[in-house]
Order: C-alpha cells, then sequence, then structure tokens
C-alpha cells in the first residue's frame, strides 16, 4: 500500500482514479462520501482504505442524493470533502449542487464522465457540468489530461473551492481514471494549500454573507458559536430568509461576480506555437493529448499550427479565446462528442476565426493522425 | 417581561410563516422546553430541516442550522456528525420529506444507528404546498389530489423506523404537550437514532377537509379524543384502532452508534499505520 511520505517527494505508477483520491488527501480532504459507480468507484475505495489513517471519514451512501449532502454537511462543519461519481450519477447531485452554490459550501465533485448507459469515455457532460443545477451560479470546472494532472488539479480543485467558497468540479474520462501512468507526488513544501477564511469578529457583530471587496464572505464552523443558518432560498447578509428581490438579486450579482472577477486567477491553460499559428487547436481533457502530437506533426510538415489546451473548461475565458481568434484564421475543436464546448469557442471568437468542430462519439479520443487529416484539410 | 423561550428565538425574524392553529409553533415550543430542561449549549446545536412548514422551524430557533432541500436533512446529518460528532443534531421534518422524498435517507440513517434526534410533524397531507395527500393520509380521505379519496394505505411511522433500526421511537400528538416534551429529551439524551413522531393539526388543509372541522380547538379536541396508549391499544380490535393514534414510547435501546463504531475503526486502523 502506498504511503505519503511527509518529506520528500517522490515518483509511482498510479491509476487515474487513485491519483485523484491522493490528490484529495494531499489538499487536506478529510470526507468523503460516494454511492458505486463504473467508472468511478476505485476514487471511493481509495478513500475508504486511506481516509481511517489519517484521521478523515469515509462513508458510502445510500445514493448519490446523500452522497451529495453528507459532503455539503461534512464541509459546513468544518472538513475539505469530496464526493466522486460518473455521468448517471453525476445527474442526482445538481439540486446539492444549487445548494452549495446558495449556501456558498466549498466542496469538491469529481465527474468521470461517460456514455449514457455505457462504459466508454466521453465529453458528452461537457456542458452539463457548468449548466446542470437550477438557478444562477458560476461554476469552475477543470478537466485534466493526464494521471499526473488528476493528481494536481484535484489539488487546485480544493484550493479553489476554498478560496472562492464555491462548488469545483473535476472532470475525469474513463480512459484517464482507469489507466496507470507515472506521477511525481510533491513534498508538501511545495505546494499551496488554501484553507478558506474564518471569522475575524465576534459572533455578534458576523454577518455570515457580507463579504468583503474579494466578495467571499468568511466562513465559520459549525459549533464555533456562530449560529448561521444556511438556506438555499434567498437570504441576506444576516443569513435570513428574505422575499426581497432587490436582495435576491444583489445575492447572484455577487455569487456569480465573484468567480467571474477572479477569472484570470481561476483559469489554467498551456499554450503552444501559438505565437506564429495560422491554425490553431483548442482541446481539453485527453484530447489535449492527441492534439499535442498533431501539433507537432503539422509543424514538421511546415504547417504553421498551435494548441490551446484548456485546463479549465469553466468559467469560459472569452478573452482568451477571442485573442487566440484574432491572431490565427482557422480553430478547430476536437471533442469526444457530438461537438457542444466549440459552440463556445464559435461564440467568443466573434467570426475573427473559421471555428470548425471535429466531433468524436465512439467512447475514445482522437489520434493524433486523426487531428492531423482535419488540420492538412482546412490549412 | 419578555417570555424566556423568546432567547432561544431569532426573534427579530418573527412572527412565523405558520397558520393559526399549525401545530409546528406548539413542537417548536416543546423543543425549546425540552432544550432549556436539559441545558444544551446552544452553540453546540446544529438543526436541519428540509422544505416545508415545519422545516422553516430552523429559521427560528437561534442555532447553526440548515434549510432548503426537500427531504435531505438525514443526508445533510450524517455528514456533519460525522465530521464533527461531539455536536448535537436536531432534524425538523414534515411527513412529506420524512417519508417520500427522504424515506431511504430515513431507513440507512435509522439503520447506521447515527446519533441524532428527529422530531417529524405528521398532519397527514403536504401543507405548504396546498393540503396534497401524504404518504400519511388515512384511505379516503380526501385532498386537492385526492379529490375523490385517497385510495393508498398510510405509513406506519414509528412501525417504519424500528424495523429499519431506529434505537428510541415514540409517538405523541400536539394534544400531549408535557409527554412530548419528556420524548424530546430523552430523544436528545440517547445516544443514537432518536425518532419522534408527533401528530399534529392542519386546520387549514388536513383538519378542514378531511376531518371536516375548520377550528383549531376542533382539531385538537379531534387528537386528544382519538389518542389511545400503547397499553390501552393492546386490548383493543385492529377494527376499534382504526382511526386512532397509539401514543407512548415504543423502542429505547442503547447500541453503538454510527460515530462509535467509526471511531472504534479509526484508532484499529491508526494503531497499525
Amino acid at each position: 500500500m502506498y504511503k505519503n511520505d511527509e518529506d520528500d517527494s517522490r515518483f509511482q505508477f498510479m491509476l487515474g482514479n487513485h491519483a485523484i483520491a491522493e490528490g484529495a488527501i494531499f489538499a487536506g480532504c478529510r470526507f468523503f462520501a460516494g454511492y458505486p459507480i463504473t467508472p468511478a468507484s476505485e476514487i471511493a475505495e481509495r478513500m475508504a482504505e486511506r481516509l481511517p489513517e489519517v484521521g478523515g471519514r469515509f462513508i458510502q451512501m445510500e445514493d448519490e442524493l446523500g452522497s451529495i449532502y453528507a459532503i455539503i454537511g461534512a464541509s459546513l462543519a468544518g472538513k475539505k470533502a469530496m464526493t466522486a461519481t460518473a455521468s448517471a450519477g453525476f445527474n442526482y447531485m445538481q439540486e446539492g449542487i444549487g445548494f452549495a452554490v446558495a449556501t456558498e459550501t466549498p466542496i469538491v465533485i469529481v465527474d468521470v464522465m461517460r456514455l449514457r448507459g455505457a462504459e466508454q469515455a466521453t465529453h458528452a457532460d461537457i456542458m452539463q457540468v457548468r449548466w446542470g443545477a437550477s438557478g444562477d451560479h458560476e461554476m469552475i470546472v477543470l478537466a485534466p489530461s493526464s494521471v499526473q494532472e488528476l493528481f494536481d488539479y484535484t489539488i487546485e480543485a480544493f484550493n479553489l473551492s476554498e478560496k472562492y467558497r464555491n462548488p469545483v468540479i473535476l472532470v475525469s474520462e474513463m480512459t484517464l481514471s482507469l489507466m496507470r501512468e507515472k506521477i511525481r507526488i510533491p513534498s508538501k513544501d511545495e505546494v499551496h494549500i488554501i484553507n478558506r477564511k474564518r471569522p475575524t469578529v465576534s459572533p455578534d457583530e458576523f454577518l455570515p454573507f457580507k463579504a468583503g471587496e474579494d466578495e467571499v464572505p468568511p466562513m465559520a464552523r459549525f459549533g464555533d458559536g456562530y449560529r448561521v443558518f444556511y438556506t438555499i432560498n434567498p437570504h441576506d447578509e444576516r443569513g435570513m430568509i428574505t422575499g426581497d428581490l432587490e436582495i435576491y438579486d444583489k445575492l447572484y450579482r455577487r455569487i456569480t461576480n465573484k468567480i467571474r472577477r477572479a477569472i484570470d486567477d481561476i483559469v489554467k491553460y498551456e499554450s503552444y506555437y501559438l505565437e506564429d499559428s495560422d491554425i490553431a487547436v483548442i482541446a481539453y481533457g485527453s484530447e489535449a493529448r492527441s492534439a499535442l502530437e498533431a501539433v507537432r506533426r503539422a509543424r514538421d510538415r511546415g504547417i504553421k499550427a498551435g494548441l490551446l489546451k484548456l485546463i479549465t473548461v469553466w468559467p469560459f475565458h472569452e478573452n482568451l479565446i477571442r485573442k487566440v481568434s484574432e491572431q490565427v484564421k482557422k480553430i478547430i475543436v476536437p471533442e469526444m462528442n457530438i461537438g457542444k464546448y466549440v459552440n463556445e469557442v464559435r461564440r467568443a471568437s466573434e467570426c475573427m476565426a473559421e471555428v470548425i468542430s471535429l466531433p468524436l462519439n465512439k467512447g475514445r479520443m482522437h489520434s493524433a493522425e486523426e487531428i492531423l487529416r482535419k488540420i492538412k484539410e482546412v490549412v | 417581561m419578555p417570555h424566556p423561550n423568546l432567547n432561544y428565538l431569532r426573534s427579530e425574524i418573527l412572527p412565523t410563516i405558520w397558520c393559526p392553529g399549525c401545530g409546528c409553533g406548539q413542537i417548536l415550543n416543546c423543543l425549546i422546553y425540552a432544550i432549556r430542561d436539559l441545558e444544551i449549549d446552544m452553540n453546540k446545536i446544529v438543526t436541519i430541516g428540509g422544505v416545508g412548514c415545519m422545516s422553516r422551524a430552523p429559521a427560528y430557533l437561534n442555532t447553526d442550522a440548515i434549510h432548503g432541500i426537500h427531504g435531505r436533512a438525514l443526508a445533510f446529518a450524517t455528514g456533519i456528525k460525522l465530521a464533527n460528532p461531539e455536536l448535537t443534531v436536531i432534524i425538523l421534518m414534515g411527513d412529506g420529506g420524512c417519508a417520500a422524498i427522504g424515506g431511504n435517507h430515513l431507513i440507512h440513517a435509522a439503520r447506521r444507528n447515527l446519533d441524532v434526534t428527529v422530531i417529524v410533524n405528521n398532519n397527514g397531507n403536504y401543507g405548504m404546498t396546498g393540503g396534497q395527500v401524504a404518504p400519511t393520509t388515512p384511505i379516503g380521505g380526501t385532498t386537492t389530489t385526492t379529490p375523490w379519496g385517497n385510495v393508498e394505505r398510510p405509513f406506519d411511522l414509528c412501525k417504519l423506523v424500528e424495523a429499519a433500526g431506529g434505537t428510541f421511537i415514540s409517538r405523541w400528538t400536539t394534544a400531549h404537550p408535557t409527554q412530548l416534551i419528556n420524548a424530546i429529551k430523552k430523544g436528545i439524551k440517547h445516544k443514537g437514532f432518536s425518532f419522534i413522531e408527533v401528530v399534529a393539526p392542519c386546520p387549514t388543509h388536513f383538519g378542514r377537509y378531511v376531518l371536516n372541522l375548520r377550528e383549531p380547538v376542533e382539531n385538537l379536541r379531534w387528537l386528544r379524543e382519538h389518542s389511545v396508549t400503547k397499553r390501552e391499544a393492546e386490548k383493543m380490535s385492529e377494527e376499534e384502532l382504526r382511526d386512532k393514534i397509539i401514543v407512548g414510547d415504543f423502542v429505547e435501546k442503547r447500541l453503538p452508534t454510527l460515530e462509535e463504531r467509526y471511531l472504534e475503526l479509526e484508532k484499529k486502523v491508526r494503531s497499525k499505520s
């Protein structure tokens, strides 16, 4: 069994789902609730084994609804908490995500996307993770492309969730979650771990939903004496239910704006050869791997192609996409679905570049050759 | 002089949303008396409600609280109690949240013997949404979604929770405030899953349409007249018990709680690693 070493970094050959679990524990996650589902179950299994070793708590709930509310309860009681599921199970969690948005409860949800009714890799739910919950919200969604990134960006998911008091979703894919790759586990002092802000005033003076300049209010723990009322209903700065729609409007402007205003801090991406490119590939998740190889092969053939690899898929960084659109003539968006995220890219590009969808909805990622073929076709 | 129970309420948001004659206020009042008598630190209590009339109570009681998701109170409670077993968690909900949309969480929390206290206002219908049929409405009852009479059998909530593994189970009505306060006190003190069903009036809907009783006092009188103790019930036939509410403390036994078992497991694991 793998044991986390306190001091030095080390290399491991690790399953994707286990890397998510280890990343979570590294980030300080001490509560996990889940319900079995392929291909996410190894995350729960690893957490069940590991959490009691580090003073954390694990529970297998009776369903996914139970899981999402149990992690919210644990988070309100002061623990960093996570659940993991796959597409079908993620459906059940939407109201809970809405509750976490409204009450500004930090939680991390892993959605190992799979085809509807089949255990195959897909990006079919890339819009659901953004828009699944009813009501107003911004969502932070990270889409790693390797086992190393699953580890690293699970830590990032907790950091963002704690910093902005918003649910954060990490999307994985069947292939990523169930493959093994070499990863480097960093030493503890290499990685910055963020914990939620605590109130600095006495309970009498504390307004639980009044924020400072960053628009993120400090958060008390259950039992700390602050006596906070958390409701999904429209609430004022005291947390009390209100029928005043001016207050409702102000509340959700703040809840969405706290994410939007910090978009440059939140959105992570990598760019390859974009400086002089005529053609850009914009890809996320495992598609970014094939895309990078395709772009390199195109370069070998003298085609000026580049890659924008999005790790944070939501919030959608319109300025970033616009900047790429200004610079290139054509943008190719490969996706493992019927072509969904491409519409966001097209909207942001404002017709400055031609945006070409490259969908593949057959439970597997594009090969580099398939993406290269498209590059050659449109060049 | 202000009422001493006002200290336990967020008095700045009163009055409550409840209709005249509603049982919710009476149940909340009995809970406050129980907390007063037990002298529990209000800073260490978490109350959880879902959605509905009874579920609004955590807004008024001045404790840490959760409100607003129908039927999921016990799922929240499971996370809270595992995260911090020191907290006293009290769940206030209606029969719809408890036995319909939240029925799965109810039986599993009881099975796990989660150390929480559940107080259910059973008013026989969905009050907040306009008096629809509930899993507790009697056969034949006329509600807004059973205009020709209810064809489904109602749940016996106490038997359901007993079968699922609850370790303190009690049923009273709002016409038995003293017994109810005692039951809540026993429930909070009890280590394990405590379930207190309170049969309560809804004069606005259930009273008016199912019982044909519009006045709050008539509804309360109906509850008292139709209540029999468990000892009395033992001597009565099924036919005699058909429209009766059997009241009393039914189950009280000490078994390890989920939290106790988990902490024991944690100790075992950590001594090995």
